[in-house]
């Protein structure tokens, strides 16, 4: 199969957001937050239109809306007494319809635009655009292994790390950046209806295969690259939308995992035992 | 308060309000060196809301809190929850927020009399194996005050007794101060150099055998929580409500607990 220059860009593009959503998207799991990743997915539609508005790139409008939807859940968590599900079933859908509203009224047509910030167009994407997904990922992987042991300790027991200095704030504030310029990065490439599933899917698979955090998330990149990659090799074999092929194929890893866990546990206690 | 003793942790007269509930109010307490402390009271006292305070997470509205930063803590939390989603060795756990030796780790471990659980997942542990391992995850910091909420939890009723010995054994050995939380007696009082009786306020303080005899915790746990160096029967034939007052004695007990507290204090 001979590969077109814009296919091997599209790989690149996603093998890439694939290799570190998984890692990110293990902290969604284990915080119990993937309806908050998705929370900030769907108010990508209002940074759209924000950064139409603004004249900046709908990317950075999504990146700037995404987290500080993030920074407003959290802290009204804190000072509302609303549970976390209402609140996040509030916001995602207002920022959502509000996204849509300011859209039309900006006189954006609902038209490819609008279906390929639902579901992506990885196919579309530049030499830049692959630049900048290269640049920021590594960035934003340097980023996670700084504030990767005190984001494990503050998932353990939030008090216990605090208590053992662990600067809790910091790190949750800049835990919500990275998931935020991953739910930007990732609208290219699945949309942002599935790109949570880029966070969520890979990680649930890997923990089949890891005993620690550390072997769960190098696992979860891994498959998020893995996913991304044959997902985009199937949607040209079987002429397949792209985005959807990549979440296919991650939720086949993720179903194959499934049969090794109970390998692994039994194994794991016998180990136990037998010491 | 031993005068001998270096205080490590000590408030004063904190108090804390939250939502129009007075959930500590003018509460001393203090911790010295090779002093065990326990701290009881019903359901909804307050306890964990001091402890927090004693540990810096939480600001008191009124009244200070002293814990000078060359006092290292130990802090074995109340519950810690690994969900089946998050693999976590005993031996990464040990590691959270400090990078121990291997050799340090499994010396910890073997303290607290759990060394064979070194690559056990923590999810998988019992609520005793994983109370020591938290103990030992403490001890690993060489803190000079432990601090213990419900060391209990989810320990059965044999493990109960071990688990209070193995604190006496760990304080005998490392000297260090120990606050210890319960809401409940069982045999925890026999091992404790002073029990703090807390319900939102201070009901009573002072050596084991001096506060059973005091009003206010018989008010509070009944009179059948007296037998403390006996196996405490595990009864619950005393009465309070579900937000932790007791009786009208207990609500307005200022003037006999202050009265005790001024007995204890100068012993």
């Amino acid at each position: 199969m001979v590969l077109d220059d814009f296919f091997i860009r599209s790989l690149l593009v996603s093998a890439g957001i694939g290799c570190v959503a998984g890692p990110l998207g293990c902290f969604l799991l284990w915080r119990r937050m993937a309806y908050f990743g998705d929370t900030m997915a769907h108010s990508a539609l209002l940074g759209i239109a924000v950064g139409t508005l603004l004249g900046i790139k709908p990317l950075a409008g999504v990146f700037a809306i995404a987290f500080a939807t993030a920074l407003l859940l959290l802290s009204l968590q804190k000072a509302v007494r609303l549970s976390s599900d209402t609140l996040l079933g509030l916001l995602s859908h207002s920022t959502l319809a509000l996204g849509l509203v300011i859209l039309a009224m900006s006189g954006h047509a609902y038209g490819h635009d609008l279906l390929s910030y639902l579901f992506g167009d990885v196919l579309a994407v530049t030499w830049s655009d692959l630049v900048l997904v290269w640049v920021g990922g590594f960035v934003c992987l340097i980023v996670l292994m700084r504030v990767w042991h005190p984001l494990v300790a503050i998932t353990v027991h939030e008090d216990l790390a605090r208590a053992e200095g662990a600067p809790v704030v910091r790190c949750q504030v800049i835990y919500m950046l990275l998931v935020a310029g991953a739910v930007a990065a990732g609208m290219k490439v699945v949309g942002m209806l599935l790109v949570v599933a880029l966070l969520v899917i890979p990680a649930a698979a890997a923990r089949s295969f890891s005993r620690t955090p550390e072997q769960m998330a190098m696992m979860a990149a891994v498959i998020g690259i893995v996913s991304c990659s044959s997902g985009l090799l199937s949607s040209l074999a079987f002429d397949t939308p792209s985005g959807p092929s990549i979440v296919v194929v991650a939720m086949l890893i993720f179903l194959a995992s499934l049969t090794v866990r109970p390998l692994t546990r039994a194994f794991g206690s016998r180990q136990v035992r037998s010491s | 308060m031993t005068a001998d003793r270096a205080t490590l942790v000590e408030a004063r007269g904190v108090s804390f309000r939250r939502n129009g509930r007075e959930i500590l109010d003018q509460v001393d307490i203090s911790v010295g060196l090779g002093e065990v402390v326990t701290l009881i009271g019903p359901n909804g006292a307050g306890k964990t809301t001091l402890v927090r305070m004693l540990l810096g997470l939480l600001q008191p509205d009124s009244g200070s809190v002293h814990l000078p930063s060359s006092v290292c803590v130990g802090y074995v939390p109340q519950y810690v929850h690994f969900g089946p989603v998050m693999p976590m060795s005993v031996a990464r756990m040990m590691a959270l927020t400090r990078r121990p030796a291997r050799v340090e780790i499994e010396a910890a471990l073997e303290e607290t009399g759990s060394g064979h659980l070194l690559e056990a997942n923590a999810a998988d542990l019992s609520g005793g194996e994983l109370r020591r391992v938290l103990l030992a995850r403490a001890l690993l910091r060489c803190p000079d005050l432990l601090v213990l909420d419900e060391p209990v939890q989810g320990v059965d009723y044999l493990g109960e007794a071990d688990m209070y010995a193995l604190i006496a054994h760990i304080v005998a050995r490392r000297g260090c101060g120990v606050l210890m939380v319960s809401h409940d007696l069982h045999i925890v009082m026999a091992a404790t150099d002073r029990v703090v009786c807390i319900n939102h306020h201070i009901c009573c303080s002072g050596v084991p055998q001096e506060v059973v005899k005091d009003g206010n915790f018989l008010h509070l746990f009944g009179s059948r929580a007296g037998v403390v160096t006996a196996v405490y029967q595990h009864d619950h034939d005393h009465e309070h409500g579900l937000s932790g007052e007791v009786s009208a004695t207990v609500r307005n007990p200022r003037s006999r607990a202050g009265a005790m507290r001024g007995q204890n204090g100068s012993g």
